[in-house]
C-alpha cells in the first residue's frame, strides 16, 4: 500500500520535473543559455492562469491558455530584451558573455518576482483545477488532478519529442545543438531557430507552470526554488541532454518522494542535493552528458 | 471705515505670522510601522495603523499634534526589519513603532527596542519568548509589548473549544497536531499536547513540517494511516497549499486549529474555494461585534481597501489608539514616560478590552487573556463566508463540514 503510494505520488511529482527541466536543458542545449529566470517564468504563468481564471471568472481553460500564453510572452521578453543584447554586445569580450547571461537572467528573474509580489502580494496562489474529484487505484485515493498532471506533461514532452525528430525544423534544433556552425554553412538562419526554441521553451515553461500551479500552488517565493531544482535535475541527468533531464527529474521526484514518505517531509529535498554533490564529484557530465 | 479695515489687515497678518510658530511647535507625532507589505495579512498592519492615526486625527490628534504613520517593508526579513528599526528610530524620530507578525523577526528586533529604548508592539507575532525576555530582563526590555495571544495561550483557546465543537458536538476522541516548524508552534505544540488530552482528545501523532513544504500528499497521507478524528494545526507561513491540497485529496478528517493565512479574506480565492470547512483561530472576526468597534472597524476597512481585514490589521489598528492613548497620558514622547502610560492602558478595542499582564507574570506585557477581557474565537469557511462557531454567545452559525468529512458515528 505504501509503496503504491510512493510510485503514484512520486510520478506524478516526477513527470512535472520533468516536463520543468525540459525547456531548461533544451534552451542549454541549443544555444548554450543557462536561463536562471526560469523559476520566475513558471510562476508568472501559474499566477496568470490563476488570476484569470478566477478574478475575471474566464475558467480553468481560459486560464491556462492566458497563463502559457504570458509565460511565452516572458520567454521572447527574456531572448530579445536580455539574452539576444548581451550576446551581441560587442562592448562584452566573448569568454565573459556566458557570465554576463547568466547574471542578466537571473536579475530579470528578481525583477519578474518581486513584479509578482507587487501586483498579487507573495501569498500562494493555486490555479483552479481542470478537473476535480479522486478515484481509486489499486486502493490509493489519487486526485484526477494528480493523474490529468502526468498526462499533460508527458503529452508535452512527446510532442517535442516527435517535433525534434520527425518534422525539418524540429532537425535543425538538433542540429544546432550538436555543431551550429556547420548549420550557418548549409545556409540556415541560426538566429530564427534561436526565436523557435525560446518559443517552445516558452511554452513548456507555462504549461509546467500552470500544471504546478493546479497540482501543489505557486508563490512568487517559489521562483527561486524552481529555478535551483530545473538546474539540480539537469545537472543531475547531464547539462544539455534532454533524455539525462528526464531520467535526472524521475531519480529527483522519487528520492524525493521515498524521503517524504519513509523518513520525514521535512528534509525531503536534503538526499537529493546529497546526491548532486555526489554526482558532480564521481561524473561531473551527469547521468547522460556528453563529453 | 479704514482704519477698521487695516486694523483687520494687520490683525490678520499677525494673527497668521503669530499661528506659524505654533503650527511648528504642533509637529506631527510618528508612529513607525514595519511589516511585509507584500503579504496580505502584512499589509493589513500599516493599512489598520493609517485608518487609526485618521481617525484620531480628525478628532483632533493628540493633544493638538497630528499622529503620522511613518511605514517600512521588511520583505519578511529580520535584517531588512532591524535597519527599517534602526531608521525609524535614529532618522525619522518616532515616538512608537508597531512590527511585524513574524515572530522571528519581532526576536530580533527587540534587543534594539531595548538598546535604543524605542516602545514597541507587535500586531501579530506569537512566540512565548516575546514576553519571556520582558519578563527576565524587565529593566532592558521594558519597551517591548506583545499586542497579540502568546503561542500558548492560542493554544488554551483552541482547546477550550475543542471541548465543545469537537468533543462535545461531533464525538471526537483522537487528534493529530500538524504544525509547521517555526519559532511560534514550539511552546503552541508543547501546550497543545498537554491541553488537548485534558480536554478529551488523544494525540495519537505530533508532525512538524518545514515551511518550505510545498506537497502535502506524503504528509496527509501518513495522517489518514494514523485515523485520527481530527487534524489540530498550528500553521502560518503555510496555509493556502496544505488546504487546497487537503480538498483535492478529500482527506476525511477536518482540520481544525490555527491557520494564519485562513484569516485573510482573500484566502476563499487563493484557495479556489479549497478553504470550505476549515475551522480557524481568531481574535475578532467581521461578522462578530466582539466590542461595539469590530464590525464598524471591518466595514470600513474593506470600504477603503476592498478586501476584509487580516488578523493584524485589527490590532494593528488597536495598536496605534494604545500608542496615542499612553503619549496622551505621559504628555510627552519621552520613552520611559510612555512605557509607564501604556502598562496602565485599559482599552476596549476592535479585539475586546485589552489590558497588559504586569512585570512580574511570566507573560509580562502580554495581553490579559480571558472572560472580560480577550477570549478569542473559532471560525469556519462557509461557501465563501468566515462564519463564527465558537464561543456560543457570539456565534454566527453551526459548523459545516464539506461532503469527504468522515465525522465520527
Amino acid at each position: 500500500m505504501l509503496a503504491l503510494q510512493i510510485l503514484i505520488d512520486g510520478f506524478a511529482i516526477s513527470s512535472l520535473y520533468a516536463l520543468g527541466a525540459t525547456g531548461f536543458t533544451l534552451i542549454f542545449g541549443v544555444s548554450g543559455v543557462l536561463n536562471l529566470s526560469h523559476g520566475a517564468i513558471m510562476v508568472v504563468a501559474a499566477v496568470i492562469a490563476w488570476w484569470v481564471a478566477g478574478t475575471f471568472g474566464a475558467g480553468p481553460y481560459l486560464g491556462a491558455l492566458a497563463g502559457v500564453a504570458a509565460s511565452l510572452a516572458c520567454a521572447f521578453f527574456t531572448y530579445r530584451v536580455i539574452v539576444r543584447p548581451i550576446q551581441n554586445s560587442p562592448s562584452i569580450p566573448r569568454e565573459e558573455k556566458e557570465i554576463f547571461v547568466l547574471t542578466g537572467t537571473l536579475l530579470w528573474g528578481i525583477m519578474l518576482q518581486e513584479a509578482v509580489a507587487y501586483l498579487f502580494t507573495n501569498n500562494p496562489k493555486t490555479v483552479r483545477p481542470l478537473v476535480e474529484g479522486v478515484v481509486m487505484i489499486l486502493g490509493v485515493r489519487t486526485p484526477l488532478n494528480e493523474i490529468l498532471t502526468a498526462v499533460l506533461s508527458w503529452a508535452a514532452i512527446g510532442l517535442l519529442y516527435l517535433l525534434v525528430n520527425r518534422t525539418r525544423t524540429g532537425k535543425s534544433l538538433l542540429a544546432a545543438s550538436m555543431n551550429p556552425r556547420g548549420l550557418t554553412l548549409l545556409g540556415f538562419e541560426l538566429s530564427r531557430i534561436y526565436v523557435l526554441v525560446w518559443a517552445i521553451y516558452g511554452v513548456l515553461a507555462g504549461i509546467a507552470g500552470v500544471l504546478l500551479g493546479a497540482f501543489l500552488g505557486v508563490s512568487s517565493d517559489n521562483a527561486g526554488t524552481l529555478t535551483a531544482s530545473a538546474f539540480s535535475i539537469v545537472v543531475l541527468g547531464g547539462l544539455g541532454s534532454v533524455s539525462g533531464s528526464l531520467m535526472a527529474a524521475y531519480v529527483v521526484g522519487y528520492l524525493e518522494t521515498m524521503t517524504a514518505y519513509l523518513i520525514s517531509p521535512s528534509i525531503r529535498t536534503v538526499p537529493v542535493l546529497l546526491l548532486l554533490v555526489a554526482v558532480v564529484y564521481v561524473r561531473p557530465q551527469g547521468l547522460l552528458g556528453r563529453r | 471705515m479704514r482704519i477698521s479695515h487695516s486694523i483687520a489687515l494687520l490683525s490678520g497678518v499677525f494673527g497668521f505670522a503669530l499661528a506659524a510658530p505654533a503650527a511648528h511647535a504642533a509637529d506631527p507625532i510618528k508612529i513607525g510601522v514595519i511589516a511585509e507589505t507584500s503579504a496580505i495579512s502584512g499589509v493589513g498592519i500599516p493599512n489598520g495603523a493609517k485608518m487609526a492615526a485618521e481617525e484620531i486625527n480628525k478628532a483632533g490628534g493628540i493633544n493638538g499634534r497630528m499622529i503620522e504613520i511613518v511605514d517600512y517593508d521588511d520583505h519578511n526579513s529580520a535584517s531588512d526589519a532591524v535597519r527599517a528599526f534602526q531608521r525609524a528610530a535614529q532618522q525619522d524620530k518616532v515616538a512608537a513603532v508597531i512590527a511585524s507578525y513574524i515572530s522571528e523577526v519581532v526576536l530580533a528586533l527587540e534587543p534594539w527596542a531595548g538598546r535604543l529604548k524605542m516602545p514597541m508592539i507587535t500586531p501579530g507575532a506569537a512566540s512565548n519568548e516575546i514576553t519571556k525576555r520582558v519578563h527576565d530582563d524587565y529593566d532592558h526590555m521594558k519597551y517591548v509589548f506583545h499586542g497579540y495571544l502568546a503561542s500558548t495561550q492560542i493554544a488554551d483557546v483552541v482547546c477550550e473549544a475543542s471541548k465543545t465543537l469537537m468533543v462535545n458536538d461531533l464525538h471526537m476522541k483522537t487528534a493529530v497536531v500538524m504544525s509547521e516548524d517555526a519559532a511560534w508552534t514550539i511552546p503552541l505544540d508543547e501546550e497543545y499536547l498537554k491541553c488537548l488530552p485534558a480536554g478529551g482528545l488523544k494525540v495519537v501523532d505530533h508532525i512538524r513540517l518545514s515551511p518550505d513544504t510545498t506537497d502535502f500528499t506524503p504528509i496527509f497521507n501518513k495522517v489518514e494511516g494514523e485515523k485520527p478524528d481530527v487534524i489540530v494545526t498550528g500553521i502560518s507561513h503555510v496555509g493556502v497549499q496544505p488546504t487546497v491540497q487537503w480538498q483535492q485529496q478529500q482527506v476525511p478528517m477536518p482540520m481544525y486549529g490555527v491557520s494564519s493565512q485562513a484569516t485573510n479574506s482573500t484566502f476563499w480565492k487563493d484557495t479556489n474555494g479549497a478553504a470550505d470547512g476549515v475551522i480557524f483561530n481568531m481574535v475578532s472576526a467581521p461578522d462578530v461585534a466582539v466590542t461595539p468597534k469590530t464590525i464598524p472597524f471591518a466595514k470600513t476597512y474593506q470600504a477603503k481597501y476592498g478586501n476584509l481585514p487580516g488578523y493584524a490589521a485589527y490590532t494593528s489598528y488597536d495598536d496605534v489608539y494604545m500608542w496615542a492613548e499612553a503619549i496622551r497620558k505621559a504628555g510627552s514622547t519621552d520613552p520611559d514616560k510612555i512605557v509607564e502610560a501604556m502598562e496602565k492602558t485599559d482599552h476596549v478595542g476592535t479585539i475586546g478590552r485589552i489590558a497588559f499582564l504586569p512585570k512580574g507574570d511570566t507573560f509580562a506585557h502580554g495581553m490579559r487573556i480571558g472572560e472580560g477581557y480577550i477570549t478569542g474565537l473559532m471560525v469556519q469557511w462557509q461557501k465563501g463566508n468566515p462564519v463564527t462557531v465558537w464561543p456560543a454567545n457570539v456565534a454566527t452559525g453551526k459548523m459545516i463540514f464539506p461532503a469527504f468529512t468522515k465525522l465520527p458515528q
